[in-house]
């Protein structure tokens, strides 16, 4: 498949008051053509930082790239200045917001803030640029878009909102469409059907998708691959059934455990113990170590480099060392892994 | 819309007959009377010109005449500042200079400040923002008067680029009192611009236009300028205010025939009807400013187009 962006060793740190933070810490991904890539991770995880780092969306007085490169067409993004960032964000890449009530302005009507990406990126009259501005409203779902092209933010409601966001980003139909929490800030039914238009969308217009959720049941339903990032870093990265039947990373296993689900036997719902790693001062081995109960010396001193768990799927974690002890992964992961051809705890067809 | 203002031209004339109501009593508990300084009078005299404004009535009557006078447009007479003049003729007489700088001064206050402001926040925590705020707060905390007589001194007295103090040679003489007035709209204007630039600047709609690949002058005048605008329309009101009470103490400095300086020499010598008059006329200017505030707003921010508006 084709490699249509690829970040290679990006480490960014925000020079505070406080110190040198160090957001992101090394991370390397690849995103294919036409799929869509989930970015899962807690609050603070980099998650975030890591996609605005991409469309250059930081402070730039704060942020500062400290070692690596986005590749993109050819061009490290890194390395662009604004006014060539300007003709690449909305046109080549497009971003999706977390939070529909506030990402629109809510003194302009909809209509121009549909059409303003159109006649910047594109050599069209204004009169096209209205006709693309409503044929794109329809395509996302809206109802008598003539009418609604006049109003103003406020007259839509929330999942409204976020179809009209959406609109804007594929407005010039993107190759990468970055998409923020796009449900978080949503109802559950909503959620679902802004989900539905995203993976319709995605079909029609043949766009890659990076997805940032800390929803695993939205990663599940949307995802081809997922990047689990903790503390500024990949920590493991594989297709959505690897890493949701095979998971290796015993952060990763902290979340699918801490994942409600209907037919879990035990009634009580797990949390992972502790808080996430202070990136003022970041922990010298594993990041995850002191919160998890499988950490081993090792752990605590050296960083764990990617173990390769087959040609999709790497996990950061000294687990997977050779040399490493076996040990049991927590109940509810042996559960999934049972179904997954391949995991040593495979139990022969029964999905 | 015609509704709303309706009720609103409603609560105009109950709180102008407060206003009214109050300022008289006020005025009739303080020590003096219009021809107590006379004291060339004779008690006989006095009793005379007394009786001629109906000031020997008893208090409620005094009062109600002057109420129902108000309501048929009658502001009474001169009784010692223009010996006899129709109040509404004096007010009327001062208007236009009162009217000019306090309009220039507003017009000069504001756009600077919005421009000071907007440059201000766009360049945050540079020298050019410092230097902002720096005249920001000497805009504020230097009174009226003591700017006024800084410029005299140096652009009239020393630089002869003005009259000190004559109302003669028209726009010329109205410059300095313009730029005197000025100066509180401008710090105002340039405090909430900055605060509110910095924090629109901040907000997810920002980032968004910028994702859309919207350029920084563009982002600033397209989607920052006009939601940062808002929060001026509220000090607009106050900002009248200033300027109100700042031209009391500028058309004196300056020497101007205008309102302000006439309604200072009536309250010294204790002229009922000129007071009344211009408080009330002053009143009805604030009270107008609110109104028009309030539908500034409605044109400005879509989301509180006042009901039963076309939207």
């Amino acid at each position: 498949m084709e490699k249509i962006l690829q970040v290679k060793d990006l480490e960014l740190s925000f020079n505070t008051f406080a110190g040198e933070v160090k957001a992101i810490r090394g991370v390397n991904f690849d995103l294919y053509k036409g799929e869509t890539l989930a970015i899962v991770g807690e609050s603070g995880s980099g998650k975030s930082v890591t996609t605005k780092s991409i469309m250059r969306l930081l402070p730039e007085n704060s942020a500062e790239f400290k070692n690596g490169e986005i590749l993109f067409g050819g061009r490290d993004l890194t390395k662009l200045s604004d006014k060539e960032m300007q003709k690449i964000r909305g046109k080549e890449i497009a971003m999706i917001f977390q939070d529909p009530m506030t990402s629109l302005n809510p003194t302009m009507p909809i209509g121009r803030q549909l059409t303003e990406p159109l006649l910047k990126h594109q050599k069209i009259s204004k009169a096209e640029a209205k006709k693309v501005a409503i044929d794109l409203l329809r395509l996302v779902g809206m109802p008598k878009p003539e009418l609604r092209m006049k109003q103003y933010p406020h007259q839509f409601s929330g999942g409204q909102r976020q179809r009209i966001v959406i609109a804007i980003s594929l407005a010039c139909n993107p190759q990468i469409l970055i998409a923020d929490e796009p449900t978080t800030a949503l109802d559950v039914t909503i959620q679902a059907q802004i989900l539905e238009l995203m993976k319709d969308l995605q079909k029609k217009i043949d766009t890659s998708i990076i997805f940032i959720t800390h929803d695993l049941g939205v990663v599940a339903n949307v995802a081809d691959r997922v990047a689990v990032m903790y503390g500024g870093k990949i920590v493991e990265i594989g297709t959505v059934d690897e890493i949701f039947y095979n998971p290796q990373h015993p952060y990763t296993w902290g979340l699918l455990s801490s994942m409600p689900s209907l037919d879990a036997a035990d009634e009580k719902l797990y949390a992972i113990p502790g808080t996430p790693p202070d990136l003022l001062a970041p922990p010298k081995g594993d990041a995850f170590a002191l919160r998890s109960e499988y950490a081993m010396q090792i752990d605590m001193e050296q960083n764990p480099p990617f173990f390769k768990v087959s040609d999709s799927h790497y996990a950061a974690t000294w687990l997977l060392h050779p040399d490493a002890p076996r040990v049991e992964p927590p109940a509810t992961v042996i559960e999934r892994m049972k179904k997954f051809p391949g995991s040593r705890y495979y139990e022969g067809s029964r999905v | 819309m015609a509704r709303y203002i309706g009720k609103r031209l409603i609560y105009m004339f109950i709180t102008l007959a407060l206003i009214a109501t109050f300022t008289f009593f006020l005025m009739k508990i303080l020590p003096g009377s219009p021809v107590a300084s006379a004291d060339k009078l004779s008690p006989e005299q006095r009793a005379v010109v007394e009786a001629r404004y109906g000031l020997d009535k008893p208090l409620p009557v005094q009062y109600f005449d002057y109420m129902f006078g108000l309501a048929q447009g009658d502001l009474g007479i001169s009784i010692n500042q223009f010996k006899g003049a129709n109040v509404t003729d004096v007010i009327q007489s001062r208007m236009g200079p009162s009217a000019q700088i306090g309009f220039q001064g507003m017009l000069l206050g504001t756009f600077l400040g919005v421009l000071l402001g907007m440059i201000a926040a766009l360049r945050q925590n540079t020298w050019v923002d410092y230097s902002s705020t720096l005249v920001a707060i000497v805009g504020i905390s230097i009174p009226s008067f003591v700017f006024a007589s800084m410029l005299q001194y140096f652009f009239a007295l020393k630089l002869e680029w003005f009259p000190v103090a004559l109302w003669k040679d028209g726009f010329m003489s109205s410059v300095l009192p313009s730029i005197a007035l000025a100066m509180f709209p401008l710090a105002t204007a340039a405090r909430f611009i900055r605060t509110e630039m910095i924090e629109v600047l901040g907000s997810d709609y920002i980032t968004l236009a910028r994702a859309k690949g919207a350029s920084g002058s563009e982002i600033a005048f397209k989607h920052a300028f006009r939601n940062a605008l808002i929060p001026l329309i509220t000090v607009l009101g106050p900002m009248a205010v200033g300027i109100l009470t700042g031209s009391l103490v500028v058309e004196q400095i300056f020497a101007i025939p205008g309102i302000g300086e006439q309604f200072v020499k009536s309250i010294m010598v204790n002229d009922f009807s000129i007071i009344m008059g211009t408080t009330i006329f002053f009143s009805v200017f604030l009270i107008v400013v609110i109104l028009i505030v309030d539908i500034l707003y409605g044109i400005i921010d879509p989301r509180i187009r006042l009901s039963g508006g076309k939207s």
